[in-house]
């Protein structure tokens, strides 16, 4: 079976700047493939050229067989592209929107209102079919402008970080969508800034930095190398941070993160339960800590442990989704 | 807001499942001539509701004509031809000159405003001739320039304007500034894709128009210059422009200056649509 993406030595530079510096992808058929990576690590603008959005400046990239820098036109009849902010028009309701989408693509003005209609209902959003756009919140846009990426039902849809910046909820439903899309035999390439969301829908996942790509494999495969939890401490102002760092490799037996200007400290565990092992050393230590918590591996962690450097100059509050609630220590 | 049940796409009972053999058998390798018409009408239709829904893009359409026409007729008239009635058959033709240029330069702006929001990006994504999303707007932008040249010979007339083309002559003028409304605007256009933003858009754009509209003859008589600007006030395509609209909506007749006012139309889109599409390109 052809592979939906085959793309080798893709290559994008933006002046000195290697944006995508030589990515090989294989995505297969019916996946959902994960492309993971702080912000600025080059996923948007790869997806922009298997796109035909960016012009490709050095390797090659066939999507179901069909070269992207040759045959543009036949590309963007086999994409639907769903790109980070909503691309729907704000002066045109929901229906206007699809239909329009509908009949720039060739579909008769009977099927592109049949299409909206099927859509709009798929998504959710009948009730809102005649509101503009400029009404909508964040997840219903979302919605939309995924729905306007599915009107002639390509194969292969493309999602841009869809749900940065969605809550809890919309996310959620987000995936269920997602997950509905592959179900229907598309194949879905999506970034995330997300553990949890390539964890939550990839079946595969590419890592990627600085342009580079750096780990490949399942969600499963590089969480293990992560460890499953992070026990997350601020250390009081008067501890001994040296202290600390042996009474952690003494007790879990990994090195901790420690970031020695505001003494907060990282620590990967292979379960949570090994946390109240680390607090008590500290209490026999008398290491003392003024706020504590567990947190799922995060990308940081994932980076550092594949890249040696952690993500937090690119993009520092994106990173912990904090499970446990923060404890306040005396 | 209505929440989606999960795995709302599996129970649609319409649902076909997605064959990426069929669909890649079905792509065509680019977009017909039919294609480029009927899209280019869509992205028309498209800004034709964006204009009625923002009623204040309007306001240069109808209040400009509206005010200069008064303006000028009341403040020029007696120095320039002795008095406001002798003075209306020289400046109305010029008046809708001028409104149906500025008329343009604002698709120039427009147009980059919209090319900064995100719904171009989708029209970028989408198998699609590149020209649609510039031509679209333009189509739209003749709703304009007949409102713009139409408001200003109302306005002449009610105040005493009486055109000896009759009602032939005056729409002849009219299709004629639309028409010349519509081929420079391929200009702002360009410029449109090319700026950083919309207000280097503005700010080049006026830099082009007025000296085209004010050394012209649209509202002096010619034999009133010195003689190094009124060569190149007899060359500039504005004037043209506004004599055939005074040849034909104070006389009927088709002169000559039509056929140089069509030429030139027809050189600015020869050069300037082109360089539109590879300005717009530039963009992706």
């Amino acid at each position: 079976m052809t592979a939906a993406i085959d793309a080798v030595g893709l290559v994008k530079t933006f002046g000195q700047l290697r944006a995508v510096d030589g990515i090989d992808l294989e995505v297969r058929q019916g996946e959902i493939f994960g492309v993971l990576g702080p912000n600025g690590a080059g996923k948007t603008t790869m997806l922009k050229m298997l796109a035909t959005l960016l012009t490709i400046d050095a390797g090659q990239a066939r999507v179901f067989g069909v070269d992207v820098a040759r045959e543009p036109h036949r590309i963007r009849q086999l994409l639907g592209v769903t790109g980070q902010y909503a691309s729907v028009d704000e002066d045109l309701t929901a229906t206007e929107n699809l239909w329009l989408f509908g009949r720039l693509q060739g579909l008769s003005s009977a099927d592109a209102r049949a299409s909206a209609e099927r859509l709009l209902g798929q998504f959710g959003l009948e009730d809102a079919a005649n509101k503009p756009i400029s009404q909508f919140s964040g997840g219903m846009r979302r919605r939309l402008d995924l729905a306007a990426s599915l009107i002639t039902r390509p194969p292969l849809i493309f999602l841009d970080e869809p749900t940065t910046g969605l809550d809890p909820r919309t996310r959620g439903q987000m995936w269920d969508t997602i997950r509905g899309l592959v179900a229907e035999g598309r194949t879905v390439l999506l970034t995330t800034q997300y553990l949890d969301e390539a964890d939550q829908l990839a079946d595969r996942i590419v890592v990627i930095d600085h342009g580079r790509k750096v780990a490949e494999g399942t969600p499963d495969e590089l969480k293990t190398s992560v460890g499953n939890s992070t026990l997350q401490m601020q250390l009081a102002p008067e501890a001994d941070q040296e202290l600390a760092r042996q009474v952690v490799r003494r007790v879990a037996g990994t090195e901790p993160v420690l970031t020695q200007e505001s003494g907060r400290m990282n620590v990967p565990l292979d379960s949570a339960d090994h946390a109240a092992d680390v607090l008590i050393a500290f209490r026999q230590a008398g290491v003392s800590i003024s706020s504590v918590s567990v947190a799922q591996p995060t990308l940081d962690e994932v980076f550092l442990s594949i890249t040696g450097h952690d993500t937090a100059e690119a993009n520092e509050a994106e990173s912990a989704e904090t499970v446990g609630v923060a404890v306040e220590v005396q | 807001m209505t929440t989606i049940t999960s795995d709302p796409i599996i129970r649609d009972p319409m649902v076909q499942v997605v064959d990426p053999v069929a669909a890649v058998a079905r792509t065509r390798p680019r977009t017909t001539p039919a294609e480029i018409v009927s899209q280019t009408l869509f992205m028309a239709w498209r800004a034709l509701k964006k204009m009625r829904r923002n009623p204040e893009q309007f306001f240069d359409v109808t209040l400009q004509p509206l005010l200069f026409t008064a303006m000028f007729a009341y403040v020029f008239g007696g120095a320039i031809s002795g008095n406001v009635q002798a003075y209306l058959p020289l400046m109305i033709p010029g008046i809708v000159a001028q409104t149906v240029l500025t008329t343009c330069m604002s698709s120039g702006v427009q147009l980059r405003e919209d090319m900064d929001k995100g719904v171009f990006d989708r029209f970028k994504a989408l198998p699609m001739a590149r020209i649609a999303p510039l031509a679209g707007p333009m189509v739209a932008d003749l709703v304009r320039y007949l409102i713009a040249a139409g408001l200003t010979f109302a306005m002449g007339v009610a105040i005493g304007y009486r055109p000896g083309g009759g009602v032939l002559g005056v729409l002849g003028a009219i299709a004629l500034a639309m028409f010349t409304g519509w081929s420079m605007a391929w200009i702002f256009t360009f410029l449109g894709t090319i700026a950083r933003n919309a207000r280097t858009v503005q700010g080049l754009s006026m830099l082009f128009l007025f000296p085209l509209t004010f050394l012209s003859n649209a509202f002096v008589p010619v034999r009133s210059l010195p003689s190094g600007l009124a060569t190149f006030v007899k060359m500039n395509p504005v004037s043209h422009l506004v004599s055939a609209t005074r040849d034909l909506a104070n006389s009927g007749t088709i002169s000559g200056e039509v056929g140089w006012t069509l030429l030139a139309c027809l050189v600015v889109i020869a050069i300037c649509a082109p360089l539109s599409v590879w300005g717009y390109r530039r963009h992706l």
